[in-house]
């Protein structure tokens, strides 16, 4: 088993006769996932990939039966993009898109909240690299090849970072059962918590990787859940030490702001929580492998 | 993106906020011009730059006569100020606002910033103004009123009137209260604004009126695409000049104060190489992330911005091919080094799509590049290489 996502997911590609769009739904479906359409507005009734284009997210659900959907058109369109996927009943969305303005995503977070939880749409991203279940599928554009399927849950905020922690376990014969980007925006879909959740109710996930970084508040917050609500042990790196407060490193989210948003306060606080801390970004493989023989 | 005082002022101004008169001075002359024209007896001469905390660093000044303003504005023109905020090296100041000197009876804050927890605009005032309000946080705590802004309607009138009733104004107050409020919140909205800060709101002496003494704005820079009059209010002798050059090229960089040069692909790897850095005892130069599609011009590029650092004594390739592949990358290396001559130790790790392929044309170079397949490897490399570097200068030196 895996989350979120696996072999019989039904996907869609909104933004998919463009460049970007046509490069990754291409990637996907040589992966395995069941990529069933795309969306371009305007392009309905074309054929692109040997796939059907819809005009809008809910004819791909009521003709193809899609169920999760990834984004790549513009940050200006994005946040009415991922509005459309939830109005039309899509269960599971990713927005790779990266740049769409805060105020936007303020309002996407609260037109969610209007479908009751069991109804909602999950949402990753924005800025994210996708989410994949290896040697299943992948709804996302990282190499899918470095993934190897096991029991270690992993997320995190980048996407190459994501990749290194794949490669070292990889390396050391660990694989993955999901590993899930939530982006590296101030304001994203799903926060460390939320995927903690599903991790803790996967029968195939024993442990859980979190690839934390500088800024906000959602490392601490998943670690606090973690202790109070999950059986599963939970491993973390936060990344940024050496991040100077008041920068922004990068990611719109990355910047400390106040108290308790360092690498080194986040670190501090998760291990009074019980989370094992991999000192380095090197040590993420090996840190798992002993927890892994421990238990 | 952050704007001037003087530019925060007239945008709220536009949103029926009360602001005292005043005006902008490029030169001394300017300065007591505009003393002039605002008329009176006393006028606050301040300083433009993109910081907080300009009163301790001499960037505002109280003056009571002309000549006064004068020697003020002279003082401050040209010159690098440096506050808690700003960093070491300060921020120029090349324009002045002047302003009509007020009689303060009272100072408050008043501020909207955006809520990561809560994930929407929230309101924060204190009686406490005229301070840093970090400090306020710390010490009161208690002297602070927080209110959530519901992102689907917007502020309400009733909230703005518990935060008036907060900051403790009398009843009389209320409305205009409301109304500066409400401002604020409008132009917060309407201009894809992340931060606007009233420190201090100040109640008058004698009329009780309701004024904003010092205004800072920030903007969502993914939002400007669609607010041009704000875009065209940036200031860039403001801004890092370097930082600046790498936006222009599409790369992400921030200058910090070690010798080790970074160019790494992902915001999160390129912070995770640099904490191994500075784990393996060294101190990274800069943070630097070359993004998905790092093309031979633009790895050019980035070799040119981290090397333009003269301080920088051995450079740091990490790159984890997902959408790239390493070759292109590697290739994009041999050019660049070639091209550019450099004079110190390069350290390149590849890894990801491609891999091999690209260390062989790394290897087949014949350029000195030294290669590691791991991050800690690549660090430990990097740091040895610097202290040897630095070793031969000194013994260059001698």
């Amino acid at each position: 088993m895996s989350i979120l996502i696996n072999k019989e997911t039904r996907m869609i590609v909104q933004g998919f006769t463009g460049k970007i769009g046509t490069f990754h739904a291409q990637d996907m479906i040589n992966y395995g996932s069941t990529v069933v359409g795309g969306i371009t507005p305007g392009k309905g009734g074309q054929t692109h990939l040997d796939r059907p284009v819809f005009n809008t997210v809910r004819e791909a659900v009521e003709q193809e039966g899609a169920e999760a959907s990834i984004i790549f058109v513009p940050p200006a369109f994005a946040a009415d993009s991922i509005m459309e996927a939830a109005e039309a009943g899509i269960k599971f969305c990713v927005s790779i898109t990266d740049g769409i303005p805060t105020q936007d995503m303020m309002k996407v977070k609260q037109f969610l909240r209007k479908f009751p939880k069991k109804d909602r749409m999950v949402l990753t991203g924005p800025n994210c690299a996708g989410t994949i279940s290896p040697e299943q599928s992948m709804l996302g554009i990282m190499p899918g090849h470095i993934y190897k399927k096991g029991v270690v849950g992993v997320v995190g905020r980048s996407g190459t970072l994501g990749y290194e922690a794949a490669d070292q376990m990889r390396e050391l014969g660990i694989g993955i059962s999901t590993s899930v980007g939530i982006g590296g925006d101030p304001i994203n879909g799903s926060s460390h918590r939320d995927i903690f959740e599903k991790f803790e109710q996967d029968e195939d996930t024993k442990i859980v990787l979190m690839i934390g970084e500088i800024g906000g508040p959602q490392e601490v917050e998943a670690g606090t859940y973690a202790a109070k609500n999950m059986s599963k042990p939970v491993v973390a790196y936060i990344a940024g030490l050496t991040a100077p407060k008041g920068r922004r490193m990068g990611h719109a989210g990355a910047i400390i702001s106040s108290t308790g948003e360092s690498a080194a306060e986040k670190v501090e606080m998760l291990q009074d929580l019980g989370v094992t801390i991999a000192p380095t970004p090197s040590a993420m493989g090996e840190t798992i492998a002993k927890l892994l023989a421990k238990n | 993106m952050d704007i001037h005082e003087y530019q925060a002022k007239e945008i709220l101004a536009g949103y029926g906020v009360r602001i005292a008169d005043g005006g902008l001075a490029y030169s001394p002359e300017d300065a007591v011009q505009r003393a002039r024209e605002i008329g009176g007896e006393v006028w606050a001469v301040k300083a433009q730059i993109h910081s907080g905390a300009r009163g301790k660093a001499g960037g505002v000044k109280i003056c009571k006569s002309h000549e006064e303003v004068e020697a003020a504005a002279e003082a401050m023109l040209g010159k690098r100020l440096v506050t808690h905020q700003t960093g070491p090296e300060g921020k120029v100041c090349l324009r002045l606002y002047i302003e009509a000197g007020t009689n303060i009876a009272k100072e408050l804050y008043f501020s909207l910033l955006v809520d990561r927890t809560h994930e929407s605009i929230i309101m924060v005032g204190s009686t406490e103004g005229g301070m840093d309000i970090e400090d306020v946080a710390e010490n009161n705590p208690e002297k602070i009123k927080k209110i959530q802004i519901d992102p689907a309607v917007g502020l309400l009138d009733f909230q703005a009137r518990e935060m008036a009733f907060a900051l403790g104004l009398e009843p009389t107050q209320i409305s205009p209260a409301v109304k500066l409020i409400t401002g604020c919140y409008r132009a917060m909205r309407d201009l894809d604004a992340n931060m606007i800060e009233i420190n201090p709101l100040i109640v008058t002496g004698g009329s009780g009126k309701l004024m904003i003494m010092d205004a800072k704005m920030g903007f969502d820079d993914n939002a400007l695409f669609r607010r041009q009059k704000v875009a065209e209010l940036r200031d860039k002798t403001q801004e890092d000049q370097r930082e600046m050059a790498a936006a222009d090229r599409g790369l992400s960089y921030v200058g910090l104060d070690g010798d080790i040069g970074c160019m790494i692909n992902g915001a999160g790897l390129a912070m995770a190489t640099m904490d191994m850095i500075k784990l393996a005892g060294g101190e990274p130069a800069n943070f630097l992330d070359v993004g998905g599609g790092a093309s031979a011009e633009r790895t050019e590029k980035a070799f040119r911005l981290v090397l333009a650092d003269e301080g920088v004594k051995a450079m740091l390739v990490n790159i984890f091919a997902g959408i790239n592949r390493c070759d292109w990358i590697a290739e994009g290396v041999v050019q660049a080094v070639k091209k550019i001559d450099m004079q110190i130790p390069l350290i390149v790790r590849l890894s990801g799509t491609n891999v091999e392929a690209g260390r062989k044309i790394i290897a087949d170079s014949g350029l000195p590049i030294i290669t590691a397949t791991t991050l800690a490897e690549a660090a430990e490399k990097a740091v040895q290489a610097r202290n040897e570097q630095v070793a031969k200068e000194a013994e260059g030196a001698e």
